[in-house]
């Protein structure tokens, strides 16, 4: 399958805190390969949100290795980071944090403000994206006038119209319904199915099953890391 | 790019409009109040200046001083020191470029059934270069008038209205006192003086004929004052030394004994005057300056507020790929165009109070581009400057924090 997406060696991660050094991750190692889906489990305080934050290039490790689609992380200026969340990931956040003042089509439109393309350009795919989700007739709409489930489906595009490698989605369900979260499970197999590689936080154990592997995390270490078993699956 | 930039930057403004007006309500008031005191102050040095060029440059007045005698001094112009032979005397002295001896007086005018009471000037020719003053129509006397006492005049343009009322004075004789003298020329319109009386009340005649025959004279070659004019500003001061001793040296004073005439620089107290008034210009502009820096601080202050706000979105956007000069440049687009449409409203409110005031108080005032191009870039000077802190505040916000702020 060639070069890993991912790979990561002996990541470590530590927060200064008031009652000291706080070792949030120690020595994390793991690889990730193109094409994969890969389910991030674990308990509250497990780290895997710091992983997630690593893994999403918002912060950078304390020591360790991370290498993103054949760069090493640690050596990329703030610019050349912004530039891999824009073009090589993409992110699915548990509150969905679409902008309040724009439409879903300027929302979906917005990471290609940053990467500079024209205006008719960024509507044209926003466009597409949107359709893409099944959203085709909501360009116009306000955020707060759609259901949950919709403007998880719009965060998705918006993470998507860059065309990115990566898909990282922290609790995307964490906010919706049984049958809604089901739905966008669904959208993450098709979007898996065409290649795009997918890293997913979730605490819930129906949800993980969905992804085609699933890594444990507890209290800083990665305790287990198995391929799902799909006839295990429970609906 | 850059054009959804704006866009975002206007729909921000756009999301609290009360909030956004009252911020560029600052810029408003401060520019406003630039332009109007840039407009005010500008207008009074202009007025100043034009009073200067009526009055004529490079002035000095000589008048006849106190004499003392048996103990009694007399007040200036009250003993006629000065002479004609002085006037000549000074006219030999280098730099000097006009020198005019003046009797004046008033007399009782009369033209058919209109009289008027006006103010007279006998002097030579010289005196109308001395102050610039130019004839518009006819001609002026000349020094053969003067040297053989002619009965003619030079009419101001208010004494010409109150005696001929819409008639053309030239060519017409009228009489001072019980002399009938023709009108020879009438004078361009001065304007008020720096004492604010009307330069144009004023009929002028040669200096013989008013000492002669207008006013007599207990002494023909004694003259009330000496106007005298210099070729050059630079060379004032040296003309002021070696006319006082030359004129000391005339009449005869002692070393150590007062002068008995009085030497004035006419040009020295309206250079004085337009001093102050550049002064005091310079002083409304600072005082409005401030209101200026009060409305950056308010736009600052806002900025800061809305960073707060907006630091969940300032997260999301640092999540899919917006660097910090993209966050940076955001927010100092607002700043600035808070600052630049609050300065367009103010410029026009600025012109607008200018024009009020000139209608209302007939005060002087001048818009000049300067004062349009200097609001302009304060306004963008200080939306930057007062915008950089909050966008850069923005900037470093570290994108984790800002997503899980609530």
């Amino acid at each position: 399958m060639g070069d890993p997406v991912i790979r990561i060696e002996g990541l470590h991660k530590s927060y200064v805190t008031s009652a000291g050094l706080f070792p949030a991750l120690k020595d994390v190692s793991l690889s990730i390969e193109a094409g994969e889906f890969v389910a991030i489990m674990g308990p509250s305080g497990s780290g895997k949100s710091t992983f997630m934050n690593l893994l999403g290039c918002l912060d950078k490790p304390s020591a360790g290795r991370y290498v993103l689609d054949g760069r090493d992380v640690a050596e990329l200026s703030k610019d050349e980071l912004a530039l891999l969340r824009n073009r090589t990931i993409g992110f699915v956040f548990q509150g969905f944090n679409l902008l309040p003042r724009m439409t879903l089509l300027e929302n979906v439109a917005l990471p290609l403000i940053y990467c500079g393309e024209g205006r008719e350009e960024r509507q044209r795919r926003a466009h597409e994206l949107l359709g893409k989700v099944g959203l085709e007739g909501y360009a116009a709409s306000m955020p707060n006038k759609i259901s949950g489930g919709q403007q998880q489906r719009v965060a998705i595009a918006r993470a998507l119209v860059n065309r990115p490698r990566l898909l990282l989605a922290d609790e995307p369900t964490g906010n919706l319904d049984s049958k809604t979260s089901e739905e966008i499970m669904a959208l993450f197999e098709d979007l898996n199915r065409e290649g795009i590689t997918i890293v997913l936080v979730t605490h819930e154990a129906d949800i993980a099953q969905h992804a085609k592997r699933q890594v444990k995390f507890y209290d800083g270490h990665i305790v287990s890391d198995q391929a799902t078993h799909q006839q295990e699956a429970t609906a | 790019m850059m054009l959804a930039m704006l866009g975002e930057a206007w729909r921000a403004m756009g999301a609290n409009r009360l909030r956004t007006l009252l911020t560029m309500l600052g810029m408003v008031i401060g520019v406003g109040a630039v332009v109007l005191m840039m407009s005010i102050g500008q207008g009074a040095q202009y007025a100043i200046k034009q009073t200067i060029a009526a009055m004529g440059s490079n002035l000095f007045v000589l008048l006849s001083g106190s004499t003392t005698s048996g103990g009694v001094r007399s007040g200036g112009g009250g003993n006629l020191t000065l002479t004609v032979g002085d006037a000549d005397a000074i006219t030999e002295l280098p730099g000097v470029q006009a020198v005019a001896p003046i009797h004046p007086g008033n007399a009782q005018v009369v033209y058919g059934p209109n009289n008027w009471n006006t103010s007279i000037i006998g002097t030579t020719p010289d005196y109308l270069e001395a102050r610039s003053w130019p004839v518009v129509s006819g001609s002026a006397f000349t020094d053969s008038d003067v040297r053989s006492a002619t009965r003619v005049a030079l009419i101001g343009k208010t004494a010409a209205e109150n005696l001929f009322g819409s008639e053309e004075p030239v060519g017409k004789t009228f009489r001072i006192r019980q002399s009938p003298f023709t009108v020879l020329g009438t004078l361009a319109a001065k304007g008020q003086g720096m004492d604010g009386r009307d330069q144009d009340d004023t009929i002028i005649i040669p200096l013989t004929t008013a000492q002669r025959q207008v006013f007599g004279s207990q002494f023909q070659g004694s003259v009330r004052m000496i106007m005298v004019q210099t070729a050059t500003q630079e060379i004032m001061p040296a003309v002021e030394k070696s006319m006082t001793d030359l004129l000391r040296q005339r009449h005869r004073i002692r070393e150590g004994m007062d002068n008995d005439f009085f030497l004035r620089n006419l040009t020295a107290a309206a250079d004085s005057a337009e001093e102050s008034t550049r002064v005091m210009s310079l002083l409304l502009g600072a005082i409005a300056s401030v209101s200026l820096l009060v409305g950056g601080i308010g736009i600052m202050n806002i900025m800061l507020v809305s960073v707060t706000e907006r630091t969940r979105e300032i997260g999301i956007r640092m999540a899919i790929g917006a660097r910090e000069n993209d966050i940076l440049l955001q927010f100092l687009l607002e700043a600035i165009i808070i600052s630049v449409i609050g300065c367009f409203i103010g410029l026009l409110l600025g012109i607008g109070g200018a024009l009020l005031a000139n209608t209302l108080t007939g005060t002087m005032v001048i818009i000049s581009a300067s004062s349009v191009v200097v609001a302009f870039s304060v306004a963008a000077i200080v939306g930057i400057f007062f915008g950089f802190y909050p966008a850069h505040k923005a900037a470093q916000l570290d994108p984790i924090e800002a997503l899980r702020y609530q």
